[in-house]
């Protein structure tokens, strides 16, 4: 069989690079060490400063409650509303927190009383979140009547949230699976798209095509190394989730392997097809970087899909790691299996299949 | 019978036409030559009868296979050594031979006996990468590469080039070897020297075959009177010959200057017109042709 010839040659050039299979172990390391900590979208130590107009034990027990939440970090307790201002020009604070005069009087007469907050938008996430922590920390004021004896006429509404599949609303449990898709992009994408173009540059695919070698058995040897090098990575990626962040997945392991396969074959067959068209290594890697780039910002790792415009979403429908994405998150926190992920199998299964004949065809032993 | 039968071939890229209208044949067990500076068409006439590129019109025949319709075939029995070297860089010589051996179906100890001349030179290395070999290392191993599957018929374009003399000489000695295995070899050249080394030689110029005929013919062909001149102030002395009268052009020849000279050339008139602008140890006299002034002379009619 001439494939397990193509397979060995292959596999000795990867092995013999100096740098590509340290990178199968340093790029899963890197991702899952890092990234969940460094793209979770949890805001923490938002800069505040109060400004206390009224000095009562109640103003102050308000600052006091900000001051303890790990949400606000407070930087000063200013007279003036101008100064506070200042700080925010500056940097120095992100949150303005104005404790009107007669806060305490109003509040213990009627129950209710307004504070100003002003709130730097330049980062929004940063700013919505600052305002519901506020509206959070508010509502937990105690009533400053404690020994009112008649019970508060107005009946209270209240809310009680269950958070499903991500009780402690950790955001790294909703990053990590997602960063896993990543690890596969960037190794199955990237280095398939490497690959036929260095032999045209090196012009040894000259010397392949005056052998009888047919072209499939040509392609098929390519990519093979690629899937089990895929295969590895993420079952690296699932050891590291298990032993950092105590996170296994709730639906079956098989699932995501059986996903991360077609995944996979997807990207590889497109790295392929890129590789095939390309002259150059630069052009290769430059057009695979145009197709990750899209199909990282646009899959709903980082923001969901479904608040994308209309246009936005139906090109992220096009995107095989939207699909991969989602499989993923559902099958590591919900529990999903294979019969409610249909249409992610279908969607990533029309595509590995039209890029991996696309990747055939588009390799031309003659011009 | 032939071992290659051309017809007519024409290709273009854009604007430039790179083949125009190639018609030649080689005899089978011939040792072949393609004589002609770069860009006249040799590497695109290679491509064409090794099946990589289609020629725009004209047939090629390879023994006895369709260079189209029969290219998988044809595939079995070609040895190319391209112009670049194009072997695995990061596998080591005895991976590159092992592995070429196989894709063709066969193993290096089945035909050891067609590399062996060459690849003695190449066992102490044959651990060494590919990639770290010295030039000619590398040509020994890309022709040992292009024999290994035993091919009915070898290609090698520019097999010579930046390769030093001692090693070319050694590389024309193989493939005269190789001839007597009874393999039809087509190899391209730009250095004329090795032309007489050839049965029968192709002078190519601008996608054009000038002439085709064994090295001794062309030679004998040469028609136009040729002298050979020399003087101790050489580089200025091609200027003053073409500028004397007579004189239809002259060209530089390794150390000396060869010119072709008209009706009512004299002699001895060039020799007091050289004396008179300064030059010293005039040398003079008829010269005999090579493939040199051959191609030089086709080239300007």
């Amino acid at each position: 069989m001439v494939i397990k010839y193509l397979l060995e040659k292959e596999w000795k050039q990867f092995f013999r690079h100096k740098f590509m299979p340290k990178l199968v172990v340093i790029f899963p390391l890197m991702i899952m060490v890092f990234m969940p900590w460094a793209t979770t979208l949890d805001i923490r130590d938002i800069n505040t400063v109060v400004v206390d107009h009224d000095v009562t034990e109640t103003s102050r027990q308000f600052t006091r409650t900000i001051n303890a939440s790990s949400y606000f970090l407070l930087q000063d307790v200013v007279a003036g509303y101008d100064e506070a201002i200042d700080m925010m020009e500056f940097g120095d604070a992100d949150l303005i927190l104005e404790i009107p005069a007669g806060f305490e009087d109003e509040y213990a007469q009627t129950g209710a009383a307004n504070i100003l907050v002003a709130i730097n938008t330049v980062n929004t996430t940063k700013g919505v979140l600052g305002r519901a922590y506020i509206q959070m920390l508010a509502a937990q004021l105690p009533p400053a009547v404690e020994d009112s004896a008649a019970p508060a006429l107005v009946p209270k509404m209240e809310m009680l949230v269950k958070n499903m599949y991500n009780p402690l609303l950790d955001y790294k449990y909703t990053m990590i699976p997602g960063l896993m898709v990543v690890v596969i992009v960037l190794l199955c994408g990237f280095m398939p798209a490497a690959n036929v173009v260095e032999e045209k540059e090196l012009g040894t695919i000259e010397q392949i095509n005056v052998t009888p070698v047919s072209k499939f058995s040509f392609i098929l040897a390519k990519l093979i190394p690629y899937w089990l090098i895929g295969l590895l990575a993420i079952t690296l990626c699932f050891l590291l989730a298990w032993l950092i962040y105590g996170l296994t997945p709730a639906g079956s392991l098989w699932t995501i392997y059986f996903f991360t396969v077609l995944f996979i074959l997807t990207m590889s067959g497109l790295g392929l097809v890129i590789s095939n068209k390309s002259s150059t290594m630069q052009q290769a890697t430059f057009v695979m970087f145009f197709f990750v780039m899209i199909f990282l910002m646009m899959c709903g790792l980082f923001t969901p899909v479904r608040s994308m415009p209309d246009w936005a979403q139906s090109i992220a429908a096009f995107t095989p790691t939207k699909y991969m994405v989602d499989v993923m998150r559902n099958v590591y926190l919900k529990g999903s299996s294979l019969a409610d992920l249909q249409t992610e199998m279908i969607a990533l299964s029309i595509m590995a299949v039209l890029l991996n004949v696309w990747a055939i065809l588009s390799y031309r032993k003659s011009s | 019978m032939n071992a290659v039968t051309v017809e007519n071939i024409t290709k273009r890229y854009g604007d430039t036409v790179a083949l125009n209208g190639v018609s030649f044949e080689v005899g089978t067990g011939e040792l072949f030559g393609i004589i002609g500076p770069d860009g006249a068409g040799k590497t695109s006439l290679f491509r064409i009868i090794a099946t990589l590129i289609l020629a725009d019109s004209g047939t090629a025949n390879i023994l006895g296979f369709d260079v189209v319709q029969d290219y998988k075939e044809l595939r079995k029995r070609i040895g190319y050594m391209p112009g670049r070297f194009s072997l695995y860089q990061d596998l080591t010589v005895e991976e590159n031979l092992s592995f070429f051996a196989s894709v063709f179906g066969t193993t290096p100890e089945e035909n050891y006996h067609l590399v062996e001349g060459i690849y003695k030179f190449l066992e102490p290395f044959k651990k060494r990468r590919a990639g770290k070999l010295s030039g000619g290392m590398k040509q020994k191993l890309a022709l040992c590469c292009a024999l290994i599957h035993k091919p009915d018929i070898l290609y090698l374009d520019e097999p010579t080039t930046g390769v030093d003399p001692v090693s070319r000489k050694e590389f024309w000695e193989m493939l005269k070897q190789l001839q007597q295995e009874g393999i039809t070899i087509i190899v391209s050249t730009p250095y004329m020297d090795e032309a007489n080394l050839c049965d029968r030689i192709a002078l190519i110029k601008e996608g054009r075959f000038m002439q085709i005929d064994t090295p001794q013919r062309i030679r004998e062909g040469y028609s136009a009177p040729l002298w050979v001149v020399q003087t101790d102030r050489m580089h200025r002395l091609l200027g003053d010959v073409r500028a004397f009268g007579g004189v239809e052009y002259g060209y530089a020849f390794g150390e000396a200057h060869h010119f072709i000279a008209g009706e009512g050339f004299d002699p001895e008139g060039l020799k007091t017109y050289l004396r008179g602008l300064g030059h010293g140890n005039i040398v003079l006299h008829r010269g005999e042709a090579t493939i040199e002034d051959c191609y030089m002379l086709l080239a300007k009619q």
